[in-house]
């Protein structure tokens, strides 16, 4: 489903000087699995996921989405290709002047469909997400966890084949957490999306992910294996970061 | 000089009061033009001002230097000297140089550029991530500007708005003196020139009254589409 093919990503650094963020990294994920980006803060997980959907362009590599060459892509390509790519983020950035259904709404709008078509996904998207009940609300009437829950039926509402997820934990309490983390899983066993879900923490690779890749100062360090919530590492970065959940 | 007591100076107040009204109109006049230019024309160019900045999606050194230039430019002009440097361009916009309608365009060539930063400086505050998660739905420039930033930002808006207008309220009590008519003109021909103090007061009284009922709207409205 996603295919990255030997990308790197550098950043002028103020000082006039390069920084290599991601250094020839390539991966692929399969469709319908759920995928891990782990390492240490400043390892380059963010910088990674944002050149799945092009959010960064890569400096060399390629970016394969559904069979689509991004990088290849006009600007107006581009805009149709993401609206097949939902994106989940840490802060939610969620709409503040629009109403939970309004913000669910908006990429069905983006992608121009109709407005009975969009009531009704809108909807459905709201019960996945078990937030039926807080459809006129705005988001600041909400909690953190309900709000992510409003990022996670914005994303799903065009109907994706993959969904992006940069830390959607890291705000929330662990309570919260596990809520919002079985509310993706269910989302991919159900409809079938590919997740690829950024984290610091073991403990979210264990609990929803199929695969996961370790990150080290921009670079691949291994694609690790989970199977009935253990983690299968080999390198030593891995096995920190297990110790420290 | 006599005494005036308080009936007579009532009695002159009535008297003037179709020019009064007169004047009122010519007030509004002003302002809605120098507004009604400051919207459509600073408006847009506040929100290429910002989508110019670097980092932001119409990012262009040049651009945003060249707009920022020029809307510090004609920020810099005492607004007495703008007004007597646009007399030509006054004549050839409106074919006279008096009255409200001509003491409208140097109210709207100073009111573009301001309300051009305070549209930028509004647009500031909306988070960047809320920009990116619209750009990661694959949304358009043009839908980023209309369905996220004007409208997270549009009760900022409206609060410069409300700066916007009582200032330049202000701005066309000096462009009335000066040919164009209004409130401001009314209270300096009768009140200063003529020595009626009652007609100045009478006129500072309903400036403050029109000024405090602008805040009390302006402060309602952005109350009211602010949901943060
Ligand atoms: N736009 C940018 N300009 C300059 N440097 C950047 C930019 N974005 C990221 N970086 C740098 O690239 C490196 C990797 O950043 P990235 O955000 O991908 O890390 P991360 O693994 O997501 O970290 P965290 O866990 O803290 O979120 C960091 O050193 C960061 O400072
Ligand atoms: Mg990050």
């Amino acid at each position: 489903m996603i295919s990255l093919g030997s990308v790197s990503k550098r950043f002028r650094h103020p000082d006039g000087g390069w920084f290599d963020a991601i250094n020839d990294v390539s991966l692929s994920v399969k469709a319908g699995e759920v995928f891990g980006l782990i390492g240490f803060s400043g390892a380059g997980k963010s910088t990674l996921l944002r050149l799945i959907n092009l959010l960064e362009r890569p400096d060399a590599g390629c970016v394969l989405v559904d069979g689509r060459e991004l990088t290849a892509l006009s600007a107006a390509e581009l805009r149709r290709a993401r609206q097949n790519i939902g994106m989940v983020f840490q802060q939610f950035n969620l709409l503040a002047n629009r109403t939970v259904a309004e913000n669910v709404a908006f990429p069905l709008e983006i992608a121009g469909w109709d407005k009975a078509a969009i009531r009704a996904r809108v909807a459905e998207c709201l019960e996945v997400v078990g937030l039926a009940d807080r459809a006129e609300h705005y988001p600041a009437q909400l909690s953190g966890g309900q709000k992510q829950r409003v990022g996670i039926a914005r994303a799903l509402a065009p109907r994706p084949k993959v969904i992006l997820a940069d830390e959607p934990t890291s705000a929330l309490d662990p309570k919260t957490t596990q809520s919002v983390l079985e509310c993706l899983a269910d989302i991919n066993r159900r409809f079938g999306v590919t997740i690829v879900i950024v984290t610091h923490e073991m403990g979210v690779v264990r609990a929803i992910c199929h695969r996961a890749a370790l990150l080290e100062s921009g670079r691949l360090i291994e694609v690790m294996d989970v199977a009935g919530g253990e983690v299968e590492a080999n390198s030593a970065a891995a096995r920190e970061l297990l110790e420290a959940a | 000089m006599e005494e005036l007591t308080l009936a007579q100076a009532w009695e002159n107040l009535v008297l003037l009061g179709p020019e009064i009204w007169q004047a009122s109109l010519e007030t509004a006049l002003m302002l809605g033009i120098g507004l009604a230019s400051a919207i459509l024309i600073g408006g847009p160019l506040g929100v290429w001002l910002y989508l110019a900045q670097p980092g932001q999606i119409l990012a262009n050194r040049f651009v945003a230097g060249v707009l920022g230039w020029l809307v510090n430019l004609v920020r810099s002009f005492p607004f007495i000297i703008l007004m007597v440097s646009l007399v030509p361009l006054t004549r050839i916009l409106v074919g006279s140089t008096i009255g409200p309608v001509a003491a409208a365009v140097p109210l709207s060539f100073a009111a573009i550029p301001y309300f051009a930063r305070l549209v930028e400086q509004t647009l500031r505050e909306v988070p960047r991530g809320v920009v990116e998660a619209a750009e990661a739905m694959g949304a358009s420039p043009f839908e980023i500007v209309f369905k996220v930033l004007l409208r997270e930002a549009r009760s900022g808006l409206v609060a410069s708005l409300t700066i916007l207008t009582i200032s330049f309220l202000s701005y066309s009590a000096v462009a009335g003196v000066v040919g164009g008519g209004g409130i401001g003109d009314l209270a300096i021909r009768y009140g200063y020139y003529r020595f009626q103090t009652e007609v100045m007061v009478a006129m500072v009284v309903l400036l403050v009254v029109v000024v405090q009922l602008i805040q009390f709207a302006g402060n309602r409205i952005a109350q009211k589409l602010d949901k943060r």
